[in-house]
């Protein structure tokens, strides 16, 4: 079974903080890693290479230095990995990025795809099965849980109120969850072997058969107008005033700020 | 990327600070109070890999190298002093001296499953008697037949009981003295008339077993001696050069962690209407404890570069140790100050680094010994 | 751009025959938005034997309501869904589509822009018409909320947007409003069905760990004693959240010590974090300082946590909790 897992390389965002004096997003010194739902993607992958024997590539649109991410999904155990990396590509939306994405797993070839549902950065949970619908094969969204079951996969989809047991045939494309298990560690051999005896492909524009109009910010759909950060965090109000008026100052905060409908 | 290190070792580093973050240093503080061998942490290390960094994969090495070794040590130690030593007596001492000394057929047959996690290493040198002036030892070894019997005692022996396979240092001609009198044993934990005593109660490192190990007509096989007979002392010596800059590597690490605690307190701790990482007698401590602490960092991974390529190495080990050792002393004891009232309730972790921190100024060679080495280096 | 005759389509999620919550939300902006565009306010409900859904729809404003009725949709599945509404969008040509961004919205929606080569902007806090553009201005958060970005899709129809439930104003119910309902029928192929659903189970909420709940009612000292303690848990209940407590509370056995907070205890984050009778001293603070946001009760007005909450209230803690869950019922019971 060939297996291509789709993976991210993000700022890891609980690290990334409002600057108190300026009210502007603080990047540096935010370490890189692989977005959550990815790396439990790639761990279920790796659970079925180990179980099947199947072949395990990875795959990310991204900067030159979405490398370290993927020598991290080698160490783990990944038999391939290709860095979709090229100009062309910057600044591409959802729809031109799973497009392009897409074009790279034609020409890779897939019984089955992997992606995380949702990005921490842009937590969009778009580009899965956007990827599907530009492949033309199933997709189930939510999952939990994978198991082979003779010729097919028997899925657990998951709901707010409950879930799907789903059975669905390869070719086809999972969007898994981080709950979905606890990813390994990346052994020290492979942390090694992965700088040593493998490689990271480098695959530009020219590698993969796609329509120009359609990839980047030329393909994209949608435009950013404008960004802004919420502002600094600042010590709030203190209300000494009966408990029926407190009750409903605490209330409509909570409407404020959408907590409560 | 960081100054210095190469991409592999940036990454492995990754691995090491989210396992010593998810796996060490959650039960850290319990470990301590309860004085417990984290048993689980030392399978969970065996799993990443963590066991035998250094050795090739033909001994069941994962076919990294000294450095990844060493920052695995430091990174460990941040987060648990306990499991750190565990680590490092382990690699070091154990699995070191079979490796540099072993015949083929040992390395198969102990530094194998040593390496890849599947039995823990201890070595014994010290004797109640014979501490830095290691070569006064009194136990003895005896040939009987294709066995040698072993007598005596040793004592405050890391990883005793837990240990599958002890390297023993014991006096096969006691005339002879350090040139020629001692030799080194691979001793398997069952070996019959070889006891373990009840652990020691310490200042810290309290999760770390510490014990007495007692030999009375232990019989071991002759095809265990290490090395050539009289090559013991020359072994052990050599086994604490690198031992040494091992224990620099917890030094650090406990420095380390300590500093970062303290870093993430000032700067949330209010007094006289400001967090007191605003006073300036903070700051310039702050600035005192991050210089020593990246001095150690320094002088440690010299220490690793020359013992890497080949380079001799004994007194930059020493210094490594001595510098980081008194580093780890001090910034613990300045991490507690700086708490507070807090900082010394087991609330706060910063009392038990600083209790961890006094023993990688004792063993495997005290401070003192390290300045012998050192002068001894330079005025030669 | 000249008006189109379709403002606004909204996606009338139902599970089981139960209009979703959320889809009601959007009809509420769904009529802003229309009426901004001088256009229609349009529904599509999708699934089997769901005409009362279509009303619901017509109930809280919609001019037209399309039903895609089939037996195949009763459960739902993701290609059958997105095919109905690809096809439904398609005829009908709206400006906008809406959709609800829950765990089926954010499976169709995505599927369906690829279908229509349209953008779509998830998770939208704020939707407001663009004076001179007439186009639709997306507001929403990324980086894990730390940011907020505005989108356009100035070039592709329809602007697709999904919202969460909760953030827009669900309008009054009203049974004398007129609307259309037109049956939209739909041939499915054996290729429609490319899943096969095996198990259909609901699950009640499980226990959620303090660390991974997005409420957090927790208490302190000042709750006075262990029988005060149903007062965190009913109101944790009516917010969807979990109960924690400090370590005073904890060594007093009022508490579970895997509910404490702070320094010996766990690190939380959650979305809201309500202080009920907690000083605030740092060992509990540092664990929960970087809550979303943070409420205090306490009856010290110079307790430490006052200077990290968003909102502080200096009073009785036992009075007002209960009053507060007083206002949260009579709140679910008016809409």
């Amino acid at each position: 079974m060939k297996i291509v897992v789709c993976i991210k390389q993000v700022p890891d965002t609980t690290e990334v903080r409002i600057d108190p004096k300026t009210g502007t997003l603080v990047r540096e010194g935010v370490p890189s890693i692989i977005n959550p739902d990815d790396l439990g993607g790639l761990e279920a992958a790796l659970r079925l290479k180990d179980s099947l024997g199947a072949e395990v590539a990875v795959l990310s649109m991204g900067p030159p230095q979405a490398d370290v991410a993927l020598r991290e999904a080698l160490a783990m155990g990944a038999d391939r990995a290709i860095l979709l990396s090229d100009r062309a590509f910057s600044g591409a939306d959802t729809w031109a990025t799973s497009y392009t994405l897409a074009a790279a797993l034609t020409k890779i070839g897939y019984d089955l795809i992997i992606a995380g549902r949702q990005a921490i950065d842009g937590d969009t949970a778009q580009v899965g099965p956007q990827i599907a619908e530009h492949l033309h094969i199933p997709a189930v969204t939510y999952v939990k849980d994978i198991e082979k079951v003779f010729d097919a996969l028997v899925v657990k989809r998951m709901f707010e109120d409950g879930y799907q047991k789903i059975k669905v045939k390869t070719p086809c494309l999972l969007t898994v969850l981080k709950e979905i298990n606890q990813p390994r560690y990346m052994r020290v051999s492979g942390i090694f072997d992965a700088y040593k005896e493998k490689t990271v492909e480098l695959w530009t524009v020219k590698d993969i058969d796609v329509d120009l109009n359609l990839i980047g910010l030329k393909g994209s759909p949608t435009r950013v107008n404008k960004s802004f950060t919420k502002g600094a965090k600042t010590a709030g109000k203190v209300f000494t005033v009966t408990p029926q008026e407190s009750a409903h100052l605490i209330v409509e905060k909570l409407k404020e700020k959408f907590l409560i409908g | 990327m960081e100054i210095g290190l190469s991409k592999e070792h940036t990454l492995l580093k990754k691995m090491l600070r989210d396992f010593a973050n998810n796996e060490v240093k959650p039960i850290a503080a319990e470990v301590d109070e309860n004085e417990r061998f984290p048993s689980e942490t030392v399978a969970k290390m065996a799993q990443a890999g963590l066991m035998g960094i250094p050795f090739p994969k033909k001994y069941g090495g994962e076919g990294g190298d000294y450095l990844g070794y060493v920052l695995a040590v430091e990174m460990i130690s941040t987060a648990c002093a306990t499991t750190g030593v565990i680590l490092s007596a382990h690699t070091s001492l154990c699995c070191g001296p079979i490796y540099d000394f072993g015949t083929e057929e040992q390395k198969l047959q102990f530094l194998v499953p040593l390496a890849k996690g599947e039995k823990l290493g201890a070595f014994a040198l010290t004797e109640p008697n014979a501490g830095t002036d290691a070569g006064s030892g009194e136990m003895t070894a005896r040939l009987q037949g294709d066995s040698y019997l072993l007598n005596g005692s040793k004592i405050f022996i890391t990883n005793a009981g837990y240990a599958d396979i002890y390297i023993i240092f014991a006096m096969t001609d006691k005339t002879l003295g350090t040139r020629g009198g001692m030799s080194a044993f691979i001793v398997e934990a069952k070996t019959p008339g070889f006891t373990v005593g009840p652990k020691e109660k310490k200042m810290g490192i309290r999760g770390s077993s510490t014990c007495e190990l007692v030999f009375e007509n232990a019989l071991v096989p002759a095809k265990n001696m290490l090395g050539q007979i009289g090559d013991g002392f020359k072994i052990a010596m050599k086994t604490l050069d690198g031992g040494r800059i091992g224990v620099a590597a917890q030094a650090l690490g406990i420095a380390q962690g300590a500093l970062d605690e303290t870093v993430s307190y000032v700067k949330q701790r209010k007094q006289f209407g400001k967090p007191i990482a605003a006073f300036q007698n903070t700051q310039f401590k702050i600035a005192e404890m991050a210089m020593k602490v990246e001095a150690a960092r320094l002088l440690t991974y010299k220490a690793v570069n020359n013992k890497m390529n080949g380079v001799p190495y004994s007194v930059d080990a020493a210094m490594a140790k001595l510098f980081a050792s008194e580093t780890a002393m001090s910034v613990t004891t300045e991490a507690v100050q700086l708490h507070g009232g807090y900082g010394y309730t087991r609330s706060y972790p910063v009392e038990r680094m600083m209790r961890d921190a006094k023993i990688t100024e004792i063993y495997e060679g005290t401070s003192e010994v390290q300045h012998m080495v050192i002068a001894a280096g330079v005025l030669k | 751009m000249e008006q189109l005759k379709n403002g606004v389509l909204v996606y009338i999620e139902q599970r089981g025959g139960q209009v979703e919550k959320v889809s009601l939300e959007l009809l509420g902006k769904g009529r802003e938005l229309a009426t901004r565009l001088n256009s229609t306010l349009l529904a599509v409900v999708i699934g089997y034997k769901i005409n009362a859904c279509a009303l619901e729809a017509v109930y809280h404003g919609a001019d037209r309501v399309y039903v895609v009725d089939e037996p195949l949709l009763a459960d739902f599945m993701s290609k059958p869904y997105t095919k109905a509404l690809m096809l439904v969008t398609q005829a009908v040509t709206p400006e906008i589509v809406l959709i609800g961004a829950t765990s089926i919205g954010r499976d169709i929606a995505p599927r369906l822009s690829v279908c229509l080569h349209t953008g779509l902007t998830a998770d939208c806090t704020s939707l407001e018409i663009d004076e001179t553009t007439q186009g639709l201005l997306m507001t929403r958060p990324a980086f894990g909320g730390n940011l907020m970005a505005t989108i356009t899709c100035p070039n592709h129809r329809p602007q697709m947007s999904s919202v969460r439930p909760g953030v827009m104003l669900k309008p009054t119910r009203d049974v004398s409003l007129k609307g259309e309902v037109v049956k939209f029928p739909v041939k499915f192929t054996p290729e429609d069905k490319d899943v096969e659903i095996l198990v259909t189970m609901k699950e009640t909420a499980k226990k959620v760990k303090i660390e991974d709940a997005k409420v957090l009612v927790s208490g302190g000292r000042g709750m006075g004693s262990v029988d005060n303690m149903p007062l965190l848990y009913t109101l944790a209940g009516e917010l969807h959240g979990e109960v924690s407590g400090t370590r005073a509370v904890i060594e007093s056995g009022w508490l579970d010590k895997d509910l404490q907070v702070g320094q010996t205890g766990k690190t939380v984050r959650p979305d809201l974090y309500l202080a009920c009778g907690i000083s605030g001293a740092i060992q509990h603070v540092s664990g929960m300082e970087e809550s979303g946001l943070i409420i205090a009760v306490n009856l010290n007005p110079t307790a430490p946590i006052f200077e990290v909450a968003d909102l502080g209230i200096v009073g009785d803690v036992t009075k007002i909790l209960p009053l507060v869950n007083k206002e949260l019922l009579a709140l679910k019971t008016n809409s």
